[in-house]
């Protein structure tokens, strides 16, 4: 069992809190933005330099001028701002976001993370993860327990070249959700996902946690 | 003033290009990308050229027009999926790549513009992107040295603009283009459209007319849509 992608990003979307400034990355992060509880009104930031995302467009609203992060078409909302990418990055940067939601390949047992780059496979380059994870004070990563080969994704340590060091506060994965106290403290196993033991997300992760 | 304006973009590059000069360029994805200077720069042939922009295009329009004639040598970016032929010269060998990540790549644009040589940032602390460069502790906490970046030339792409050379950018096709028109002390301005000194009230202005030596129409606007999501009608 375990939780679905849409599950993944509503637990997610119950950890933000109204009034939040939130940067959502691309793949399961950007469902939580349909999955706020009710009564959560959160402004959402992309990179490229937009305060106050909007739902997709209808096809009649398509503005090529007016994309996300993701590079999709999207909409502005009433009380929308436009900014340069040195604006939109002084705001990440400078820790004027709450939270960032975004996806990984590895999470360290310390917060580490590496999900911008597969040496010799996936070389696309880190966009703005880098600046996320290192400027934002809450950052919350969604992502499978284990990879395709059963390889774990929770870890002692990264394998892959890194994100950020020590820069995660929540996990969340198909099996479990972690969080920890602040960024000295270990890890600790908050939640199972329904049918899902702790015996069994312990087997099937390579990092130390609380439990 | 002398005006700024010119008939096309090939007349606003003539006696500016030299083969491996460096060339900053605007634009976050396809989006406010200056479409008509690219294209005139490909037809000049100039060869060997330095590249900053956050993004290389994709195969057969914005940059990825420049890779296709191997006309760029390095790239400066922070993201360059979308493009096969990038993807393949670069693990060919064939083009030097400089990652760096997007706030970095656009503060060390804006220190550039503003005769900041560097700045201390956190962003990138022990990871690949940090190879190299010093580091310094501040308060207890770690930091790294990024160089500014400046042009031999930058191409932007606005909206609108006056003949004062005062530009305000649409929407998200603002992205890089303000920070990108500061960095190099020959700037080309594309704009969709011109038009009187005053129609821009001065509180709207968002670049001021400083950062631009030359304008030129936008020929080519066809602003093309990589990602196009759509909901249905509520």
């Amino acid at each position: 069992m375990g939780w679905t992608r849409k599950q993944i990003a509503a637990r997610a979307a119950a950890e933000l809190q109204d009034g939040w400034y939130v940067n959502l990355g691309i793949g399961i992060p950007t469902l939580v933005a349909s999955l706020l509880p009710p009564g959560i009104d959160i402004t959402l930031q992309s990179e490229n330099g937009m305060l106050g995302l909007g739902p997709y467009p209808t096809k009649d609203e398509v503005d090529p001028d007016l994309i996300n992060a993701g590079k999709e078409t999207i909409t502005e909302l009433l009380g929308t701002s436009y900014v340069s990418s040195a604006e939109s990055f002084a705001m990440v940067r400078g820790g004027h976001m709450d939270a960032t939601v975004l996806g990984s390949l590895e999470v360290a047992e310390d917060g580490t993370m590496a999900n911008w780059i597969v040496p010799g496979k996936m070389v696309k380059g880190m966009g703005g993860a880098m600046d996320l994870v290192s400027g934002t004070p809450r950052v919350i990563v969604l992502m499978d327990h284990v990879s395709k080969d059963g390889t774990p994704k929770f870890r002692k340590t990264c394998s892959l070249p890194i994100t950020g060091l020590n820069v995660v506060d929540t996990l969340i994965t198909d099996l479990a959700m972690f969080k920890r106290d602040n960024r000295q403290s270990p890890f600790r196993l908050v939640e199972c996902a329904p049918n899902v033991t702790p015996e069994e997300v312990q087997a099937k992760s390579d990092a130390h946690f609380l439990m | 003033m002398a005006s700024k304006r010119y008939d096309n973009a090939a007349a606003a590059l003539d006696g500016l290009l030299f083969d491996g000069m460096t060339i900053a360029v605007g634009g976050f994805g396809l989006c406010g990308l200056p479409e008509t200077l690219i294209v005139a720069l490909r037809d000049s042939g100039v060869r060997d050229l330095k590249v900053i922009s956050n993004n290389a295009g994709v195969d057969g329009w914005g940059l990825g027009l420049l890779l296709e004639s191997r006309q760029i040598s390095r790239m400066v970016s922070s993201y360059v999926g979308e493009n096969k032929e990038f993807e393949r010269q670069h693990l060919a060998g064939e083009i030097d790549l400089e990652f760096c990540p997007q706030g970095t790549l656009a503060e060390r644009i804006r220190a550039g513009g503003a005769g900041i040589p560097g700045f201390y940032t956190r962003t990138g602390v022990g990871t690949l992107a940090a190879e190299g460069k010093e580091e310094r502790i501040f308060n207890g906490e770690r930091f790294i040295l990024e160089m500014a970046l400046t042009a031999d030339l930058a191409l932007v792409k606005a909206w609108r603009g006056d003949e004062r050379g005062n530009l305000v950018y649409n929407k998200t096709a603002r992205n890089f283009n303000p920070v990108v028109v500061t960095c190099s002390h020959m700037t080309i301005a594309e704009v969709e459209e011109f038009v009187p000194a005053g129609a821009i009230p001065a509180d709207h202005v968002h670049t001021p007319g400083v950062y631009v030596k030359r304008m030129v129409p936008a020929d080519i606007n066809e602003k093309r849509v990589e990602k196009l999501v759509t909901r249905s009608e509520d």
